[in-house]
C-alpha cells in the first residue's frame, strides 16, 4: 500500500484577530449593534474569531460612506484611473495568494488544493479582467458613455466567499460604482482580509465597505434607501424575498440563486473523462456549488459500466483535513448545512432510491458528510428536485436525446448543465435546447472571468462575468 | 463495453476469432479520450504532495522499478558491465538501497549483461525488432528477438510498426506482436508503442488494447529516441487500459513508461498515477517499470538527503 503521509499547508501565514469590526469608509470601526457571533473552522469546530453583526445604524453609516465616495471620487474618476486600482488589487491578491487560500480553507472547510488552485487564481483573474474593461466601457455595446448606477448593495454566500466577492466587487468598481458588501456569517474572514487589500492598494475610502452579519443585516442593506443596485447570490428562497422587497423601488436587481443541474452522459462519451467530470461536478467544494451537476442523467445503455467506473473512482477520493494538500473532500461548512444534507439524504432513502458511499472514515470533530450517490432516482423524488448543496449525487437514466432534454429541463431551476458526447453536432443540438445559463460540453464546473454566468427560471436573472456582467452595473 | 465484448460470439479478445474487420471494429469502438479532460486529470494527480515517510517509501519503490538502460551506438562490454554493477548495488556506500529491476541493452550485449548479473536477481531486458524504428521485415525482427532470447534475455522490449498502425493496418501490427511473442518463449514481452509518434490519446488507447490482445506482458510508452516520450497523460491512458483489460479478461498487463523521467519528482508523480488510476496491485516491479538512466542518481541523491538531511554533491554518486 502506498499511503500518502500528511502534507499540511502551514497556517502560520495567516494572522487571525480575536475579533473584527466593520470596514467602513476605509477603516475598521466598532459596530454600533450589540450582536456578536463566532466564526468557526468547520473541520474542527474551533472558534477562529468573533465578528460583529451590523445593525441599522451601521448599515446607514456604510451606505452613506459609499454614497460620499461615489459622489466625491469614484463616480467621476476616469476609467483609466479606476483600472489602476483594480490592477493593483489583482496583483496584491496574487502576492498574498497563499494567505488567502489558507484563510479560505480554514473558515470555509474547502480543501487547500481547491482554494489554492481554483478560488484564489480565479479571484485575481476576475479583477484583472474587469480592470481591463474600466477604460473601455464605451466600447462594450451599452452606448457611447454608459454611466454607473451609484451604490451597489451586495450580499454573497458562504460557498465561495472570496470568489463571490470578486464576482461582485470587480465589475461594480470597474463601472464606477461604490459598494457595500455583506459576506455570509459563517465565512467572513477572507472578505475582511480583502478589506486590508483595499487599504494596501490605497483605494479611496468608502469605495468598498464590508459589513458582517447574518440575514437581518442583509435585509437592512438591500432595503436601505440610497442603495441603487442590489446583487445577491444565495438561496432561491431569500432571492424571492429580496425581489419582493425591491419591487417598485426602482433599484436594479440581479439574482444568482440555486440550481439542480443535469450532467448528461451519452453512450459515446469519453468515459474516463466523463467520470472525472461527474466527480468534479458534484464533489468539487463538497457539492456546495450552485451550478453543481447534482443530477446525473446517464444513457441507460451504459449505466452499469459508468456506475462501476464512478464507484471505483469515488473510492479513491481523500476526505479529511482541508489544509492537507492531498485532500479532495473537505468539511461541510456548517452544522445547519450538514443537517439539511442529512435530512434530504434520508428522504432519498425513504422514497426508495438506493444509497451508496465508498468506505470512508469521517473525522470525530467537525462537520462531515461522505461522498454519496443515489441510484434508482425518479424525477418525482425530492433528491431529484430540491437543491441539496452537498456531496450527494442523484443518478437518473434516459433513452434518447429528446428524453434527456425533457428530464434536464424538468426542474424549476436552470443555472447550468453538462453534456458528454464525442459527437459535436449533438453537443450543439443539446445546448440549443437546454434551459440553463451555462452548458458545459465534455467538462464541468469550469469558470473564466470572460464567460458570463447566470440562470434561467428560479436560478435567477442577470449575468456575472464577461462583457455581459458589465450591464448589471451600468445605467442602461 | 469491454465486458460485453468478451461475452459476445465474435469476441476480439479470443485469439482464434480475431479478423481484420473485428479488430478494427473493436479498436474503433473503444470510448474516446477527451484530450483536455485527460490532461487536466493528469495535472491534478501530479499536484499530490508526497512527503516524509511516503516519500521515503516512494523512492525505494521507484529504485526497485528502474530498468537501467543504455541504448547507444557507442555501448561496449565495459560500459554494460559497469552499468550492471550499478544495477545490483546502486549506492556502494549504502547496502540498504534496493537493487533495480532490470538492465536494458541492445541484443548483442545481452550475453555480457547476463554474465555480469548471474545470480543477482536483476533481470536482463533487451530491445529487439529493429529497434528503435522497427523498419525491417518480420523475419529480421524475429531473428533479432531470437538473438536476444538465446543470449539469455529475460525480457524483450519490441517496437510496434507505427507506420502500419497509423495507416490502419491493425492486423499486421497484431500479427507481428503475436509472432514476436512466440519467439520470446519464456521471456516476457514488452511492447513499445512509441506514443510520441502515435500522437493522439485515442491512438494510445487503441494501440494499448491492440498490444494487450496480441499477447503483450507489458505495454511500454517509448523508445526514448523520440520526444515527447513518457508524458503523464500518456502513461495515465495506458494505466486505464491495463485496468480495463483486467476488468474485461482477468489478466494483468504491466506498464513501463520510458524516456523523459529524470527526477525523483517525476518518478513519484508516476507512482501516484499508478496508485490512483490502476490501483496498488500495479505498484510492484513486477507490474510497473521506469525506463530510465539518469533518474537513478537523482533517486539516490534524494534518498540520501532523506536519511542525512543534507544533499551530497554529484560526485558522491557513481556515473556508470
Amino acid at each position: 500500500m502506498f499511503e500518502y503521509a500528511p502534507a499540511p499547508e502551514s497556517r502560520d501565514i495567516v494572522d487571525i484577530q480575536p475579533s473584527y469590526g466593520l470596514f467602513i469608509n476605509g477603516e475598521f470601526v466598532e459596530a454600533q449593534g450589540e450582536e456578536r457571533a463566532k466564526t468557526v473552522n468547520p473541520a474542527t469546530e474551533e472558534v477562529l474569531a468573533e465578528i460583529s453583526y451590523a445593525g441599522q445604524a451601521d448599515v446607514d453609516r456604510a451606505v452613506r460612506a459609499a454614497q460620499d465616495a461615489y459622489d466625491g471620487v469614484w463616480g467621476r474618476m476616469p476609467g483609466r484611473e479606476r483600472a489602476k486600482y483594480l490592477f493593483r488589487i489583482a496583483r496584491i491578491i496574487q502576492e498574498r495568494a497563499r494567505e488567502f487560500a489558507v484563510l479560505e480553507s480554514l473558515d470555509n472547510g474547502k480543501p487547500i488544493r481547491e482554494s489554492r488552485d481554483v478560488d484564489v487564481p480565479l479571484v485575481a483573474a476576475h479583477f484583472f479582467y474587469y480592470a481591463g474593461w474600466a477604460d473601455k466601457l464605451e466600447h462594450a455595446g451599452f452606448g457611447a458613455n454608459p454611466r454607473p448606477l451609484g451604490v451597489a448593495g451586495q450580499v454573497i454566500p458562504w460557498n465561495f466567499p472570496l470568489l463571490m466577492l470578486a464576482w461582485k466587487i470587480a465589475p461594480a468598481l470597474a463601472c464606477g460604482n461604490t459598494v457595500v458588501l455583506k459576506p455570509a456569517e459563517t465565512t467572513p474572514l477572507t472578505a475582511l482580509l480583502f478589506a486590508d487589500v483595499c487599504r494596501q492598494a490605497e483605494l479611496p475610502p468608502g469605495v468598498v465597505n464590508i459589513i458582517t452579519g447574518a440575514g437581518e443585516t442583509g435585509r437592512m442593506l438591500v432595503g436601505r434607501e440610497g442603495v441603487d443596485k442590489v446583487a445577491f447570490t444565495g438561496s432561491t428562497e431569500v432571492g424571492k424575498q429580496i425581489a419582493r422587497t425591491l419591487a417598485g423601488t426602482g433599484k436594479k436587481l440581479t439574482l444568482e440563486l440555486g440550481g439542480k443541474a443535469a450532467n448528461i452522459v451519452f453512450e459515446d462519451a469519453p468515459l474516463d473523462q466523463a467520470v472525472e467530470g461527474i466527480v468534479n461536478g458534484i464533489f468539487f467544494n463538497q457539492g456546495h456549488v450552485c451550478c453543481a451537476g447534482s443530477r446525473l442523467l446517464v444513457q441507460e445503455s451504459i449505466q452499469d459500466e459508468l456506475l462501476d467506473a464512478l464507484k471505483r473512482r469515488l473510492a479513491t477520493l481523500r476526505l479529511g483535513d482541508p489544509l492537507d494538500k492531498n485532500t479532495d473532500i473537505g468539511a461541510i461548512n456548517s452544522a445547519a448545512q450538514l443537517d439539511k444534507i442529512r435530512e434530504l439524504s434520508r428522504a432519498g432513502e425513504e422514497e426508495g432510491a438506493e444509497r451508496w458511499s465508498p468506505p470512508c472514515e469521517l473525522p470525530d470533530r467537525g462537520y462531515w458528510f461522505p461522498p454519496t450517490l443515489f441510484t434508482g432516482v425518479a424525477q418525482s423524488h425530492r433528491i431529484a428536485r430540491e437543491e441539496i448543496f452537498g456531496p450527494v449525487l442523484s443518478v437518473l437514466t434516459f433513452r434518447t436525446p429528446a428524453e434527456a432534454i425533457e428530464k434536464a429541463n424538468n426542474t424549476p431551476f436552470g443555472l447550468s448543465a453538462g453534456v458528454w458526447t464525442e459527437k459535436g453536432s449533438r453537443i450543439l443540438w443539446m445546448a440549443q435546447r437546454l434551459r440553463a445559463g451555462v452548458v458545459w460540453a465534455n467538462t464541468f464546473n469550469r469558470f473564466d472571468p470572460a464567460s458570463p454566468f447566470g440562470g434561467y427560471k428560479e436560478s435567477g436573472f442577470g449575468r456575472e462575468g464577461g462583457r455581459h456582467g458589465l450591464e448589471a452595473y451600468l445605467d442602461v | 463495453m469491454l465486458v460485453n465484448v468478451s461475452t459476445t460470439t465474435t469476441s476480439p479478445l479470443a485469439d482464434a476469432e480475431i479478423t481484420d474487420t473485428s479488430l478494427r471494429a473493436f479498436l474503433h469502438g473503444l470510448p474516446g479520450v477527451d484530450q483536455v479532460g485527460a490532461e487536466q486529470r493528469a495535472a491534478t494527480l501530479a499536484s499530490r504532495s508526497i512527503k516524509t515517510s511516503a516519500k521515503a517509501q516512494a523512492i525505494d519503490l521507484a529504485i526497485s522499478m528502474v530498468d537501467l538502460t543504455t541504448l547507444e551506438g557507442a555501448d561496449t562490454p565495459g560500459k554494460v558491465r559497469a552499468m550492471c554493477a550499478k544495477a545490483v548495488r546502486p549506492d556502494p556506500a549504502d547496502p540498504s538501497v534496493p537493487k533495480v529491476a532490470a538492465v536494458c541493452v541492445y541484443p548483442d550485449l545481452v550475453a555480457q549483461a547476463v554474465r555480469a548479473l548471474k545470480g543477482t536477481g536483476v533481470r536482463v531486458a533487451s530491445v529487439a525488432t529493429a529497434f528503435p524504428s522497427g523498419r525491417s521485415s518480420l523475419d529480421v525482427k524475429v531473428q533479432d528477438t531470437k538473438l536476444a532470447v538465446e543470449a539469455g534475455a529475460d525480457e524483450i522490449d519490441m517496437v510496434i510498426d507505427r507506420g502500419a498502425f497509423l495507416s490502419g493496418r491493425y492486423m499486421r501490427v497484431f500479427e507481428e506482436i503475436a509472432r514476436i511473442k512466440a519467439a520470446c518463449g519464456d521471456a516476457h514481452l514488452k511492447v513499445i508503442l512509441e506514443t510520441g509518434e502515435l500522437v493522439t490519446y485515442d491512438n494510445v488507447r487503441r494501440a494499448s488494447w491492440l498490444a494487450m490482445m496480441a499477447g503483450a506482458d507489458f505495454i511500454k510508452t517509448s523508445t526514448g529516441k523520440i520526444s515527447p516520450a513518457a508524458t503523464l497523460p500518456v502513461t495515465m491512458i495506458m494505466l486505464e487500459a491495463v485496468r480495463d483489460f483486467r476488468a474485461a479478461t482477468g489478466e494483468m498487463v504491466g506498464v513501463k513508461p520510458a524516456g523523459g523521467i529524470r527526477t525523483t519528482k517525476d518518478a513519484i508523480k508516476h507512482l501516484v498515477l499508478v496508485n490512483e488510476v490502476a490501483g496498488d496491485d500495479w505498484l510492484t516491479p513486477e507490474w510497473y517499470r521506469l525506463g530510465a538512466s539518469s533518474l537513478l542518481n537523482d533517486l539516490l541523491m534524494q534518498r540520501q538527503k532523506m536519511t542525512t538531511g543534507r544533499y551530497a554533491g554529484p560526485d558522491h554518486f557513481t556515473l556508470d
